[in-house]
């Protein structure tokens, strides 16, 4: 089957590629573009482990087709610290050891940004159901929801 | 040396772990991140059926497919002999680990592996699975533990005779064996107790479920070496198995550590590896593999699902007198399953006189089981936890002061032979009792549980080494894959022996030919006995480094102390010198004698058994069935955390997975002996909205045979939630619960039974 070509913009950068008709964006960012910070874990868009912004709207990427990046703004786990410096949902991830193996981590770090940046200030109800799309199994998410709790904070200017 | 009690400056502190930046960049490289020149993707068909004679199987068709390099099946690997396995985790036989890579003469579980091909593509080698033609003969398939164990249940290995009674059986069975503990008399104890309670408890089986799908790249090379990069518990448990299975010398392979996407035991073991490298070798190409998560599903796993009878017998002040306990577990496919562990872990945890406890160990039509989290304990003890708070009511007696009176203490005797030493379980009961949430009433509509839980943990073989390097700096290794932030604690333990900087330390794990052999990654070993080997490489390098200013300044070496990272003199009479750091010695190492380093292997015993308590508050929606998880603390002995932040994160998770074991968990068969729930949307673990917070309280009693006094804490949390929610359920409802999982058509099914 022809490769079709996609023009897009992949962590703020304009990036153009061939892919299968049937290649999920997940297959196309890891295989084809080489970002291989999203993760596979189920394919079936129940773990969050691939999850990525698109025109800021938090998806799987595994349920998402490699065409149907074109024109669109995609923002991977790669595209979220700025140069060096880290965003406040990944120090603060760090900081409270919300993570053990780290393979979940990508799409939590994600999923985290995306609700910080539609709600400053949830409450620990709305972060965990928010986060429900993202699967953990090593930390109980105890340490998750605190270091996002903490990162909206310092987002808002009241902690550091 | 021994640092309890001393001025800790490191341990026992929460700095960032090492590899954290690249884990939450993403830039962290996992096993199915790696490329390599000219690869191919390797994919395995997977039997459709869950009992069934392999008349035929014919390639010829997917050889012929554009793009297809290599198809492999049983003929391509050695028949390994029958031979009880020296490497991994619980017992292994190296031809049951064949045969279960690679599937000889019959598929016995759907998921079994059959046939694998390498090609250009995951599509091309998807349509050449599709292209293998495979004969079978359909046999009768069983999948319920007690139903494999019956007289006329369809037998899966012909040749496999109950181990353990006299005399050896004269026709095969699927009971791989049978195990007996004693202690006392147990039928002679029951005469004696004033209060009996007698129950049955079935568990379901419920997989690891790391995220991480099991994955791996493997190159043959023509001269024979052999390189693999995998996720798993043990890259010399892999190197091991794999040199084994394909009859190839150890020196041969190199395994190199990825970084690893959660185990929780399922990756003791290996199912990939060593098809690759057939694969590999057959098309001269290396070869990437990586399961679907259906396959994780289908093809590795589960822990075993249980059947349990369990009778105590206790005296009115609640002293137990007797307890009698049978459990029959599933192994999956090959005999295997966590049954000796199972035996002695419930029961563990008191002070016992009289104890029998006999266990089978079961084969059925499902995957053969792999470890997961203290195997075997979380299941017995469901039974003997729940058992004791039924008790506990019959006597009028708080659970708490019922648990406190039977204890087991330092010097108790276990049933299994042990005597206990260094235990800090009272330490914990008498945490919970003066913990705000045991002490809190609890509130209107909800209802609170208690269970206790033990974990053997162990020590064993480990490798780990210390450099100094040229400026001052300094790099560990070890020979244990990082599942947990293991890297972080070893460096701290180096830099608290160095008087340094945790920054100044750089720990990484080495591949199979850059360090010693390290037995795997699990028995929560990690901490204790590679902490042993990585402090005791440092303790050599601070003597060397002593050594070296002894040598700067014209000294006796034992005129030099160590203390904050600088050497000084011992006292006046040793000289009046300026203190050296590492990176003064440093400088001159090739004056003083050379690189400074030190490598070292143990074999640490020792590890200091561990204890928990959980306490949680549930709710019950008597309408659904659904059982809330209101409030939820786990407290545990943890020896001393070395890393508090890690400590803490074991117990959480921990607990976790049991409130997913305990309310959801669970594999699902239809009447063809298939899973009809391969997929995270329909097993169900825990989300994020499904929990509270879960405190977690470190009881520290310091391990004496560790050098900071750390025992092993990563499996003792997941024994408790079971019973703990159990039992808050029945007290919530007053129904009881012995059928796991307590999942919403379950409890409304226990209610209606109840008529309530």
């Amino acid at each position: 089957m022809a490769k079709s070509y996609v023009s897009t913009t992949i962590n703020g950068e304009a990036a153009e590629y061939l892919c299968e008709p049937q290649q999920t964006l997940l297959d196309v960012l890891r295989d084809v573009v080489g970002l291989t910070g999203s993760k596979e874990g189920c394919a079936s868009g129940d773990c969050g482990a691939c999850s990525v912004l698109i025109d800021g709207t938090l998806v799987c990427s595994c349920l998402v087709l490699g065409v149907e990046a074109e024109g669109k703004s995609i923002t991977t786990v790669e595209g979220i610290a700025q140069g060096e410096k880290l965003h406040p949902v990944q120090q603060k991830f760090l900081e409270h050891a919300a993570l053990q193996c780290g393979f979940c981590t990508p799409g939590l770090i994600v999923a985290s940004k995306a609700l910080l940046d539609a709600n400053p200030n949830p409450t620990e109800t709305e972060a965990r159901y928010w986060l429900a799309g993202n699967l953990c199994r090593c930390t109980g998410y105890d340490k998750v929801i605190r270091a996002v709790l903490d990162a909206a904070a310092v987002m808002r200017g009241e902690a550091s | 040396m021994n640092y309890i009690d001393t001025n800790l400056k490191v341990v026992g502190t929460r700095p960032i772990r090492p590899d954290g930046v690249d884990k939450v960049t993403g830039r962290a490289v996992f096993a199915a991140d790696t490329r390599a020149s000219g690869m191919l993707w390797g994919k395995i068909l997977r039997s459709p059926h869950a009992h069934a004679r392999i008349v035929s199987i014919d390639t010829s068709k997917a050889e012929k497919l554009h793009g297809v390099h290599a198809v492999v099946t049983a003929k391509d690997f050695p028949d390994i002999a029958n031979e009880e396995a020296f490497v991994g985790e619980g017992p292994m036989n190296f031809r049951d680990l064949s045969l279960n890579i690679m599937a000889r003469g019959k598929a016995l579980y759907e998921g079994h592996a059959l046939a694998a091909v390498a090609a250009t593509t995951q599509a091309i080698a998807d349509e050449a699975l599709a292209l293998i033609d495979v004969k079978y003969e359909v046999l009768p398939f069983v999948i319920d533990v007690e139903e494999a164990m019956a007289d006329n249940a369809p037998v899966l290995h012909d040749d496999m005779f109950t181990g353990g009674v006299t005399p050896k059986p004269t026709k095969p069975s699927n009971i791989a064996k049978v195990v007996t503990f004693k202690k006392g008399d147990a039928e002679a104890g029951f005469k004696d107790a004033e209060v009996i309670i007698e129950g049955k408890y079935t568990t379901k089986p419920v997989h690891q479920a790391y995220i991480e799908p099991h994955a791996c790249l493997a190159t043959y090379s023509s001269d024979g070496q052999i390189t693999i990069h995998s996720s798993s518990q043990g890259h010399f448990m892999v190197r091991a198995y794999t040199a084994k299975l394909l009859g190839i010398d150890l020196a041969n392979i190199r395994c190199t550590p990825a970084e690893i996407g959660g185990g929780f035991g399922g990756k003791t073991l290996i199912y990939l590896e060593p098809v690759a490298v057939a694969l590999s070798r057959k098309s001269g190409h290396s070869v990437k593999m990586q399961m679907t998560r259906e396959e994780v599903f289908r093809g590795s796993g589960p822990t075993s699902g249980a059947a349990i009878d369990i009778k105590i017998g206790a005296k009115k002040d609640g002293t137990i007198v007797s307890v009698r306990q049978v459990l029959k577990f599933q192994a999956g496919a090959f005999a295997g399953s966590p049954i000796g562990p199972g035996c002695m872990c419930g029961l563990a945890l008191y002070d016992l006189p009289n104890v029998e406890v006999i266990g089978y160990d079961v084969v059925s039509n499902r995957p053969k089981v792999a470890a997961y989290r203290a195997p075997g304990a979380p299941i017995t003890s469901f039974a003997v936890e729940s058992a004791l708070d039924e008790l506990a009511d019959k006597l009028g007696m708080d659970p708490l002061t019922l648990r406190k009176k039977n204890a087991a203490k330092n010097g108790s005797k276990t049933h299994y032979g042990v005597t206990h030493a260094n235990i800090g379980f009272e330490q914990v009961l008498a945490a919970v009792e003066t913990h705000p949430h045991w002490k809190t009433p609890v509130k209107a509509g909800q209802a609170r549980g208690l269970a206790c839980g033990f974990w053997f943990n162990i020590g064993g073989e480990s490798s780990a080494s210390v450099h100094v390097n040229e400026d001052g700096s300094v790099s560990a290794a070890t020979g244990s894959p990082d599942i947990g932030g293991s890297r972080a604690s070893m460096g701290m333990m180096v830099a608290e022996v160095l008087g340094v900087p945790v920054p100044r330390v750089r720990t990484t794990v080495a591949d199979t030919a850059s360090i010693g052999f390290t037995f795997l990654t699990g028995g929560s070993r990690v901490t204790f006995a590679t902490g042993m080997a990585v402090t005791q490489a440092a303790e050599k390098v601070v003597d060397e480094l002593k050594k070296r200013a002894a040598m700067i300044w014209e000294i006796p070496a034992d005129a030099v102390e160590w203390r904050d990272g600088m050497a000084f003199p011992a006292g006046s009479n040793a000289g009046a010198f300026e203190p050296l750091d590492l990176s003064a010695i440093a400088l001159k190492a090739g004056r003083t004698g050379g690189p400074i380093n030190a490598e070292v292997s143990v074999n640490a015993q020792g590890a200091g058994a561990g204890f928990g308590a959980h306490i949680c508050d549930v709710s019950v929606d008597k309408e659904t069935g659904h059982v809330t998880i209101e409030r939820y603390t786990a407290i545990q002995d943890v020896g001393k955390a070395i890393h508090p932040s890690y400590v803490e994160g074991q117990i959480q998770g921990g607990a976790v997975q049991g409130i997913g074991w305990a309310l959801n968990e669970e594999y699902i068969y239809n009447d063809k002996g298939q899973l009809e729930n391969p997929g995270f949307l329909d097993y169900r673990c825990p989300v994020a909205s499904d929990l509270p917070m879960i405190e977690a309280v470190l009881v520290e009693v310091p391990n004496p045979r560790h050098p900071f006094g750390a025992r092993g804490v990563g499996e003792v949390p997941i024994v408790p939630p079971m019973a703990a929610i159990g039992n808050a359920i029945r007290r919530a409802t007053g129904v009881e619960m012995h059928d796991l999982p307590m999942s919403p058509p379950k409890v409304r099914a226990a209610l209606d039974a109840a008529g309530k």
